[in-house]
């Protein structure tokens, strides 16, 4: 299944230049039938300075990569519940055992939306979705706040730093009991909180969480779809051109190149 | 023949945004006096064969590990029923 592998092409991000230091970090980028937002991780991945590895749900290999996306979308038609099937393809199987960070060094893990649901069906994360309390459809760009900069996927974030990404789904009301939403606030794994308004009835404004290592975030909104200008979110220097989500990608990628800096800039740019 | 019946709620202290919604537009129908409507969900599963203990012990397993997620539904119940439409055409070979 292979995807056609095009580089940026529109935008002024300062994004790398694709032959930074960085660039062999490789990030597989999941497809199930039904995924949507694939395309739009794995360019986000190579805007960040990665190399993104196009992997199918059937595979029963991980293959070659540093870590793992899991995008969003209407996998098996959220037949069942969203996620439910998804959670059962032989490549999710591969995921749990290399994101076990009991397992050795815990591969990241970033949940997406859909992906997000696969990952709490797949008891990587704590948790469920259910249907939004307004039950609607929601798609509007939304401010989150980022409460965990100790994660893979937030290194690059400052504390609490509000940040603006799109947010579409209709199944995006975090539900967990009691107990597990205290041990996640005690904890410091809401990695991502709704501000202003909360889009769904989600408890405790939750947007997105992480597992106790820190190195499987999910989360509903998408920061994928925010990296590019003239295509993301409106911002104070425009409309559209909001790229708050590219921290998400640069974070693992230093992460994986155990570095605390961006995207080296000497790197030997021809 | 047989078959195995699965039924699944949402857990009662999860809100059901489904039910709330079926339970606001009775009333616009001229439907009255109900307070309130909670929606789950039907499993009928067919089986090749006698149903067993060990199938209806599997059937469970599936019931709490795949057809419910118990963070927000609960299995209310899982039992055997006569296929109806089998009933009604008498009996097979």
């Amino acid at each position: 299944m292979a995807q056609a592998s095009e580089t940026p092409l529109i935008g002024e991000t300062g994004s790398a230049s694709g032959e930074s230091a960085l660039d062999g970090a490789r990030i597989g980028v999941v497809t199930f039938p039904g995924t949507l937002d694939d395309r739009d991780a794995a360019r986000a991945v190579r805007i960040a300075g990665g190399t993104a590895v196009p992997l199918w749900h059937a595979d029963d290999a991980l293959g070659d990569v540093d870590a793992v996306i899991v995008p969003g979308g209407f996998s098996y038609g959220d037949y069942l519940r969203a996620g439910a099937i998804s959670r059962f393809a032989p490549l999710m199987r591969r995921i749990a055992e290399s994101a076990d960070p009991s397992a050795g060094a815990g591969l990241p893990v970033l949940g997406i939306c859909n992906g997000f649901q696969i990952l709490t069906e797949a008891h990587l994360l704590p948790g469920s979705m259910i249907k939004n309390d307004h039950l609607r459809f929601r798609c509007a760009d939304q401010v989150l706040r980022v409460e965990n900069t100790s994660t893979a996927w937030t290194a690059q974030f400052t504390d609490d730093e509000p940040i603006t990404v799109p947010l579409k789904n209709q199944d995006g009301q975090y539900v967990a009991d009691a107990a597990t939403l205290e041990q996640l606030e005690a904890e410091g794994r809401v990695t991502f909180r709704y501000v202003g308004t909360n889009p769904n009835g989600s408890r405790h404004d939750i947007a997105g969480v992480s597992n106790a290592a820190g190195n499987v975030v999910g989360l509903m909104p998408h920061p994928e779809h925010a990296v590019e200008a003239g295509f993301g979110p409106d911002d104070a220097t425009g409309m559209r051109s909001g790229t708050d989500g590219l921290t998400v990608f640069t974070s693992v990628i230093s992460s994986l190149a155990g570095s605390t800096a961006g995207p080296d800039p000497a790197g030997g740019a021809a | 023949m047989p078959r195995i019946v699965v039924e699944v709620m949402p857990k009662p202290e999860i809100l059901d945004p489904q039910g709330k919604a079926i339970a606001s537009a009775l009333p616009h129908l001229g439907f009255r006096g109900f307070s309130a409507v909670r929606q789950g969900k039907r499993f009928e599963l067919s089986v090749d064969g006698e149903i067993t203990d060990a199938v209806l012990a599997q059937t469970r397993k599936a019931a709490a590990e795949m057809l419910s997620n118990p963070v927000i539904e609960d299995v209310v119940d899982v039992r055997v029923e006569d296929d109806p439409a089998e009933a009604g055409a008498g009996d097979e070979g």
